[in-house]
Formats: structure tokens, sequence, C-alpha cells
């Protein structure tokens, strides 16, 4: 302990040991860091649970048939759901092939053209909103768009669908990848005589790109999972397709399907078919975080 | 307009066969609706280091960019007066600022690497401004020597700018900068996050770019001041009635006469240390 005086000449003992601190203020320091752990743990509980359970009921199921086989007709034992993995891979590979640069597209226009004006402030609310559209009406709004004009049900209707569900989190995602990149990045490229268009393409873009990826991987992992906008566009199918004109499979819904039915071989399918879905969900997931990491 | 007001330089032996290859004409700055700068006139000559000093929030980076238009990006902001460079308004409705900037490089006062490799630093603005791929190697390397940081890369070359430390990163703005040979070097406090050797470096170098290039430097380093700058140009910031503040031209000559006998007194008491 030492002591010392101020400015107006008053003695002032230091101490500098925890015994400083009154009994209520440890004790309450104790407390609050045991709540704010505790529901730490809580909140990733039902992933943990959820996790567990999708793996204990799908992992008997899940073999090589699982990715090369057709669905079983009812009443039969044996069979995969190939077709669903293939059916959630086009659909989604067409969603992105929509959002991708759509998304994009936007938020460039965005955070580099657009800052403050009155039409990005509208592009960004409309974003919002859309982002806050329950899944379904996404399937509505491909259902009335696509599927009625086209004449039927079709992959390209369901990843039209998806990439209602996309657009908002790239465009969200990658302009705050955008703003992120310093105006002193801008500065440089224009002040070595770089045009506007130059300056993007050439240094902020790049310069963003493992933010664009995670937005697109971001998209792709919570369109992935939607069965809801896939009813009535998709649809379903029994068989192989690759066809974009033609009804698909998809995982989500072919879970949806197997679920509700009373045969106990396909709901062994759904719970498979959940896990794998998981394990493509959890991939996509863990590499974007992976790309996001790799920033400069 | 009468170049025997205050705000030129007083033409002496050395300069007078020096036409100024810069000049700002009663050039005003606002930002939104505040008055950052106010009424300056001044002649930058060919070949010459000219520094601008004075107190934080003068207005020293706000003329400065305004040379190169780098004023455009940021919205809201309005150039009064004339800026002249050779001659031709630079502010003209014909003019294309792209062009402007390839003749008025600048090195901005935090180092601001691209986040590509050293190489590709500077073969960034040596490619779009039209140097051949061919030419490429060549050019880096001489960019790198003139910067002083030749020695220190040649070895990373593929390496991220980034991964360089803040002295030679500043070295290497200076060497994408040079990289397209413009005709001015504006420096916006260039060694103010620098430690005394690569401070040291860079007015080295300033005194060697000095032979091909006109360079106007902003500093709040007295010293650096005088030991680099032909020219200095003082600017101060007054309050007028509301408290409103704006920057302005205070007294512009040659260096020695700045620092060993000004004429105005703000300008006195600010190179010996009394104010700001
Ligand atoms: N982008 C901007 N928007 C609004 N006001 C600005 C902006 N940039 C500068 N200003 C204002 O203009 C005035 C002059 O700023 P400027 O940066 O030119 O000063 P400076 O002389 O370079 O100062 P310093 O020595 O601290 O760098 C300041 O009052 C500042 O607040
Ligand atoms: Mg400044």
């Amino acid at each position: 302990m030492a002591t010392t005086e101020d400015t107006i000449g008053r003695t002032k003992k230091i101490n500098l040991t925890r015994s400083a601190r009154t009994p209520f203020r440890s004790y309450f320091d104790f407390f609050m860091t045991f709540l704010t752990g505790a529901f730490t743990i809580l909140t990733i509980v039902p992933l943990v649970a959820l996790v567990w359970d999708v793996v204990r009921q799908g992992i008997d199921r899940l073999g090589i048939q699982s990715f090369t086989e057709l669905p079983p007709p009812p009443g039969l034992e044996e069979g995969g759901f190939g077709n669903a993995i293939l059916g959630t891979l086009i659909t989604l590979g067409i969603a992105a092939a929509i959002s991708v640069p759509f998304g994009v597209l936007a938020a460039i226009y965005l955070s580099e053209f657009g800052r403050g004006t009155r039409i990005a402030y509208g592009v960004k609310f409309a974003t919002n909103v859309l982002a806050g559209i329950p899944a379904i009406l996404a399937g509505l709004f491909a259902y009335t768009v696509v599927v009625l004009t086209t004449g039927g049900f079709s992959a390209f209707a369901g990843g039209v669908a998806l990439s209602v569900v996309m657009i908002p989190i790239v465009v969200r995602a990658t302009e705050e990848g955008l703003l992120l990149v310093p105006q002193e990045m801008r500065q440089a490229a224009v002040g070595v005589g770089a045009t506007n268009f130059q300056s993007i393409s050439r240094i902020v873009v790049p310069a963003a790109l493992p933010s664009i990826a995670t937005a697109v991987t971001l998209a792709l992992a919570r369109a992935g999972g939607e069965a809801a906008p896939l009813l009535f566009t998709a649809l379903n199918n029994n068989f192989w397709s690759t066809d974009i004109w033609q009804p698909i499979a998809t995982l989500p819904v072919l879970i949806y399907f197997y679920a509700i039915i009373p045969y106990e071989a396909q709901k062994e399918i759904a719970w498979a078919a959940a896990l794998v879905l998981l394990g493509i969900i959890l991939i996509v997931s863990i590499s974007s975080r992976l790309l996001a990491r790799q920033r400069l | 307009m009468n170049s025997d007001t205050i705000n030129t330089p007083n033409s002496t032996s050395s300069n007078t066969t020096q036409e100024a290859i810069l000049r700002a004409e009663n050039v005003s700055v606002t930002y939104g609706s505040f008055q950052a700068l106010r009424g300056v006139t001044l002649d930058i000559p060919k070949n010459q280091v000219v520094a601008f000093i004075g107190p934080s929030g003068c207005g020293k980076s706000t003329l400065i960019r305004c040379f190169n238009r780098l004023n455009d990006l940021i919205p809201g902001t309005k150039v009064g007066g004339k800026v002249t460079y050779q001659g031709v308004d630079i502010y003209g409705d014909k003019v294309d600022p792209v062009q402007v900037r390839r003749r008025i490089g600048m090195v901005f006062q935090k180092p601001n690497p691209f986040p590509k490799s050293i190489y590709d630093n500077i073969a960034f603005g040596a490619k779009i401004n039209g140097y051949k791929k061919s030419e490429m190697d060549e050019i880096v390397e001489r960019s790198l020597r003139q910067a002083a940081l030749w020695e220190e890369v040649k070895d990373k070359l593929k390496e991220s700018g980034l991964s360089l430390s803040g002295g030679q990163q500043q070295r290497l703005c200076i060497a994408r900068t040079v990289a397209i040979e413009p005709d001015v070097v504006l420096m916006d406090e260039p060694a103010s996050a620098l430690d005394p050797i690569s401070t040291r470096k860079v007015e080295e170098l300033i005194q060697e770019l000095k032979e091909n290039y006109t360079i106007v430097i902003v500093t709040h380093n007295m010293q650096q001041a005088t030991r680099v700058a032909d020219l200095t140009a003082f600017f101060n910031a007054e309050a007028e009635e509301g408290g409103k503040r704006f920057g302005y031209l205070v007294e512009y000559n040659k260096t020695e006469a700045i620092f060993n006998n000004p004429k105005e007194e703000y300008t006195r008491q600010y190179v010996s240390g009394r104010f700001g």
C-alpha cells in the first residue's frame, strides 16, 4: 500500500488488491458471470439435441444406397433417396444462378453508387421486407410467375422460389462486406487514375470477395432447408430427373412427405434424408466460415 | 491575377524561370453547409517542393485534395474559385477527373496499399494507365528503387502489400504513385506514421523526386518543412462571428523567409511553437 497526495493536498491510500471491493460487489460479479455462462450453454442445447437426435435416428438407414437408389414404393424396404439429393443440388444451383448475380449487383449499387440516395433507401427497405416474408409466400410467388405461365411444376420454378429466399440474404451480407472495404482503398484506386468501374471491379469487389462468398453460402444453407417454397413449385418426383422443366424431388419435400405416411421404411428414409440434409448444410456453413476467415 | 500579391512567392533569382504548374485562384471549399477553406490563392512552381503547414483543421488536406479532384469522392463537397493545372481549369466542364489524377498523383496520410501482392500494388496503376505488360517488371523495379524499398522487398514481390510494416507500406504507396510517372505528387503528411529512419528515407526520396516532379507536401513537422521544402505556405483557421471556423492562407513564401523572417504575426508565433 502506498500513499500519495492529490492536487489539493489530501493524502489518499492506494489499494490495488481485491479486498478493495465490497463483498456484495464480488458476489454479484460472480453471480452475473455464472448466469450469462449458464444461459450461453442453454442456447446451444437445442442445436446439440437436434443434431444428436437426427444422427441417432438416421445413421442406421444411411448407406451407399441412400445416394444411388430411388425411394422404395410403399410397403417395400430397400432403396435410398439419390434423386432427392440430386434434386436439391439442382434447385439450389438454379437458385444461386439467379440470386447471386442479382444480389451482388444490387449490393454493389447500394454501397458504391447509390449511397445515401432515395433509390438505395427504397431498395434497402424492400430487401428487408423481403427477408421477413414467410418462405411459403416465395413459393406462392414462383407458382404464379413460373408454374402458371409455363404450364407445370418444375425444378426451375423451385429454383426461382428459392432464389427469392436467397436474394435478400445475398444483398445484405454482400453490402455489409463492401461497406467494410475501407474508403481509403477507393481513394487509393481513384488516386492512381482508376475509373470508378476499375476501382470497383479490380479493387473493391476483390477485397470483399470473402464476404461475398460467405453471403452466398449463408443464403444457400438457408434455402437448402426450405420445404414450403418447393411444395407447389418443384413438387416431387419418384424418379431420377435432371430436366429443369419437370417436377423434381428434393430432400426437404421428401422428408415432409415421408414423415407423415404410416410406413416404417419411409420414416426411416426420412430420418436418413434429414441427416444428409443436415450434413449438406453443415458443410456449406462451415465452408462459409472458412471463406470468411480468409480475409487479407 | 497579379503575381505580386502576398500569396505568391517573391520572385527572386532561382524562381523567376519557374512557371506555375498548379495554381489556385480564390479557392473556397464547403462540406455541406460548412466552409472549410476560404479564398486561397497560390502558385505551385514546377519542380519545386512546396510545404503546407498550419494547425490541425485549417484545411491543408482539403486544399491538397482540390488539386487532383479527390474531393469529388466526398459527397456534399463544393469547390469554388479556380484550380488550374498548366493553365487548364481542372474543374472545367470538359475535364475528366480520371485524366487529372493520372497527371497529379497522391500519397495519403495513412498508408493504404491495395490488398494485393507488392508487385500488383504497383502494376495495378501502371496497367490501367496503359503501360505494357512487357514493361511491367521494369516499372515495378524502377519505382520500388525510387521509393528506396527495392532492397527490402525484391525477394518477396508476391507477398501481400499488407504484410509490410507501416513505413514500408508508405514507401510502397509512394512507389505506386511514382510508377505512373505523374507530373505532380501530392503528399498528405506522408511521414506522420513513420519512424525517424523511414521518415529520413522519405525525405531523401522527396529530394530525389524533385528532379522530375513537382511536390506538394502537408506536414506538421516544422523541421521536415525546413529540410525538404523550397517554399512554405502557412494556413490558419479563424472563427468568425457565430463561432464558425474556416481555414485560410496566411502567408506563402520561400521556406527560409517563413521560418526566419515571417511577415505575419500568426506565422511567427506558429513557427516558433507558441500556438497551434
Ligand atoms: N469529409 C468531410 N466532411 C465534412 N467536413 C470535413 C471533411 N473533411 C474535413 N472537414 C472539415 O474541414 C476542416 C478542414 O479539414 P482538413 O482535413 O482539411 O484539415 P487539415 O488542415 O488537413 O487538418 P489535419 O492537420 O488535422 O490533417 C475541418 O474543420 C474538418 O472538420
Ligand atoms: Mg489533414
